[in-house]
């Protein structure tokens, strides 16, 4: 507990960093790479906060975190208040503590940066989630009595747990459909152990269990059930669609069909959700990566996540190869500073052209092209162009294409009256996230295009607060 | 947690059809009133298993049943065959995959190899039902091999069992009875095909020069069963198609099946390792005298006594 200190004594406070697992030590392992603030680091941070009147940091944040109030309460020493009041806006705090891309975010708005660091306030809001979860005493929102109204909420990843989150609080009765065996989309198959520790994801989804969301596993709604039977058979006044990333997008070069070529999909559903680092113990195998090279082909946070694991699975080079140049990573530079500490080799500028296979089919090497820099592209990025005879084989083991990813067709298929853009992404209004068919919303990757954890959880929020007023006023 | 009661499936019957070959009947209401012939569930058996496809051989709707028809091979199918009615599967879920293309094409050939009989059967029901002439073909490796023979005779018009030593229906493969078939002149409009991967090869290679359509059922290592992964990947027509989501069912005579097989290989080494492993605990655990195991392996310190 602690006065807060006069404003010029506050920017003297250098930004505390955050306490991390050496690095040799942690690329053999799938421990938890960031060790999070203790109680005097946490308090010394926010000190450093200067209360703006108007915090800018408030208005970076996708699902307005009020960020000065939670500041202040650490401050105070009012660890599980400060719980609470994230929770009023972030029904996953430990999850976006660990994974939010701050810096182009609350941190990125922040008026410290201008002339010093800004604030730390993912370390922060990490600090006070685990410090809710280690006590054992989340500050659950009481939910409003009960409206009678029930809502289905197609898939559990962030934009459908934040939006489940948002609904049970407004009374309703809210039933969450995965199509696999567990609870947490990709915060589950996708984001690795070292990043983010499945008991984090799995003690947040048991909050909103007790908070009274129902869960379904093994439920693939388009097949199993349909839109229309979710709202005609079963009762449900309002769908919420958020499938999230689909279909793994491949490079379509020769030899991508040989053993050892993976999406990135692929290798890390089978490394995190079915736990293939742990042979011994789980069934579920992947292609040996010790001491052997594997390349991760993409520059994004998806590249970082499937490079580093390889490292973990004990390669002996691991690489990254991207096309354009460092600058233009899609990645967070903490990845990418992360993934080079612990010895991953970045080839930039690079592109595969062909994998090559023995007999048996088994991948042993790529033939890489070198690339350069022309005008920009559409994205806004410089567009890589390749230089004429540079290429050359690279030997590798295991690739990984982790260069995006397509729309899921499952719920569309079987939902003809919801319409859907050309690249098979539903048609959502960008203010309600509601779809052409009535009664159903859509929001997350299946109308973004892949993006954020947090992004996903924004429009989840946004899908909730036009659900409520659906189930209210039932004007569509 | 409020996990509704989808979390465990019940095995409601279960019994050998033949030696490794077990018929289960389990509990699934939701995908037993959706299924299609053709189609599959993706199966886990315990908290620390693999996800595996299986076709759904039949179901019930009124009971709320689907029937797997399952050989056990690697460690996961043997586990599969190790439970009994009473027991219970931890996930299933589906029906996934497209239902087979079911239309009235005039005479069709339906052809089982092995356990693909139990997954062919549920197509050739739907396919005589809209009314086609059902010529099917069963092929085992051996007499006690055979598997739904019965079944397949009542949804066929006519019916021949082959076996590749003789012991039962006439000696032969699959291929060559179609083949005698088509070279009697028996009028035949499409075929189906679903057995291991070198039969499908080989009855796609008997029907190319005769221009008969033909449809194989697919089944190469998923692991999410719905899009997801992108591990499915198969080559129709040099194109990529996922099975889970675009097939299972394709035309047979753009398949690549020697990438299917190559891709089917893929964790071969693994596949047999935790098999010993599986086989040598099963051994111990099974057995009425059990004794130390450090004993086995190092006879050199002795017998101890076991009180």
């Amino acid at each position: 507990m602690a006065e807060r200190l006069p404003p010029k004594e506050r920017t003297k406070i250098p930004r505390q960093a955050m306490p991390e697992r050496d690095a040799l030590e942690r690329a053999h392992n799938f421990c938890e790479v960031n060790s999070g603030f203790d109680l005097a680091l946490a308090e010394k941070e926010a000190q450093r906060c200067l209360a703006c009147a108007d915090p800018k940091c408030v208005h970076g944040c996708p699902v307005g975190v009020k960020v000065r109030e939670v500041v202040d309460l650490v401050i105070e020493g009012e660890y599980l208040k400060a719980a609470a009041k994230l929770r009023e806006d972030n029904v996953l705090p430990a999850v976006t503590g660990r994974v939010c891309p701050q810096e182009t975010q609350c941190e990125g708005a922040c008026i410290l940066g201008k002339r010093f660091a800004p604030l730390a306030i993912g370390h922060i809001e990490r600090f006070v989630a685990d410090y809710e979860r280690q006590t054992g005493e989340a500050g659950l929102p009481t939910p409003a009595p009960p409206t009678g109204k029930k809502v289905a909420i197609v898939g559990s990843g962030p934009a459908g747990l934040s939006c489940a989150g948002d609904l049970i609080l407004k009374g309703h009765h809210v039933t969450v459909f995965e199509a696999l065996h567990e609870i947490g989309g990709v915060l589950l198959y996708g984001i690795p152990e070292f990043r983010l520790p499945k008991d984090i994801v799995q003690t947040e989804v048991a909050n909103l269990g007790r908070m009274g969301v129902e869960f379904q596993t093994n439920v693939v709604i388009g097949k199993t059930i349909t839109v229309d039977e979710l709202l005609n058979e079963m009762g449900y006044d309002a769908v919420f669609v958020a499938t999230g990333a689909g279909l793994p997008k491949f490079m379509n070069i020769p030899g991508e069909h040989l053993g050892g070529v993976y999406s990135a999909n692929e290798f890390l559903t089978r490394v995190n959700l079915m736990k293939a680092y742990d042979a011994d113990h789980y069934d579920s195998p992947v292609y040996s990566c010790a001491n052997r090279n594997v390349a991760i082909i993409g520059g994004g946070n998806t590249a970082m996540d499937g490079v580093r694991s390889a490292l973990r699975l004990g390669a002996k080079n691991a690489y990254i190869i991207y096309r354009r140049s460092e600058a233009e990573m899609p990645a967070r530079v903490e990845e990418v500073h992360h993934a080079k500490d612990e010895g991953v080799q970045f080839m930039t500028l690079h592109n595969p052209v062909e994998f090559i296979g023995n007999d048996e089919g088994f991948l042993t090497g790529m033939r890489l092209q070198k690339m350069e820099l022309g005008a920009p592209d559409d994205s806004g990025r410089r567009r890589p162009v390749p230089m004429p005879g540079s290429e050359f084989l690279l030997p590798i083991d295991v690739a990984v294409i982790a260069i995006g990813t397509g729309a899921n067709p499952l719920v569309q298929s079987t939902t003809p009256d919801m319409q859907t853009n050309k690249w098979g992404y539903i048609v959502a209004d960008e203010a309600t996230l509601r779809t052409t068919k009535r009664g159903v919303f859509a929001g997350g990757d299946i109308v973004s295009g892949s993006a954020t954890v947090i992004l996903a959880m924004g429009a989840g929020r946004t899908a909730a607060r036009s659900i409520h007023e659906f189930l209210n006023t039932g004007v569509w | 947690m409020n996990q509704l009661a989808t979390s465990m499936f019940s095995i409601v019957e279960a019994w050998f059809l033949a030696p490794d070959i077990k018929l289960l009947k389990i509990q699934a209401p939701l995908i037993a009133r959706k299924r299609k012939a053709g189609q599959f569930v993706i199966v886990r058996v315990h908290e620390h298993g693999e996800r595996i496809p299986l076709t759904i051989a039949d179901a019930d709707p009124g009971l709320g049943t689907i029937t797997i028809i399952v050989q056990g091979i690697g460690k996961t199918t043997r586990q599969v065959n190790l439970l009994n009615a009473g027991d219970a599967l931890l996930d299933v879920v589906g029906p996934l995959g497209n239902p087979s293309d079911i239309r009235l094409f005039g005479s069709v050939a339906v052809i089982g190899g092995g356990v693909g009989t139990a997954i062919a059967y549920p197509t050739a029901v739907a396919l005589k039902e809209v009314g086609n002439f059902v010529i099917s073909i069963v092929g085992a490796r051996s007499k006690e091999l055979v598997i739904m023979e019965e079944e397949m005779r009542a949804t066929s018009d006519e019916l021949f069992v082959v076996t590749d030593d003789g012991s039962y229906g006439r000696q032969g493969l699959v291929t060559d009875m179609l083949r005698e078939l088509i070279e009697a002149g028996r009028s035949i409009d499409h075929v189906l095909a679903i057995g291991p991967i070198p039969m499908m090869q080989a009855v796609a290679e008997v029907t190319r020069p005769h221009k008969i359509a033909t449809t194989v059922s697919l089944n190469p290592i998923m692991v999410d069963g719905t899009g997801m992964c992108g591990g499915c990947r198969v080559l129709v027509g040099n194109e990529s198609r996922f099975a889970c989501v675009e097939g299972p069912e394709f035309n047979a005579h753009a398949v690549d099946f020697r990438m299917l097989a190559q891709r089917n290989r893929l964790y071969r080494s693994q596949e047999q390792a935790a098999l010993k492993k599986f086989e040598n605990w099963l051994q111990y655990a099974l057995d009425p005298t059990p004794c130390c195991q450090l004993e086995k392996e190092h006879p050199e310190i002795g017998p101890r006594s076991h009180t």
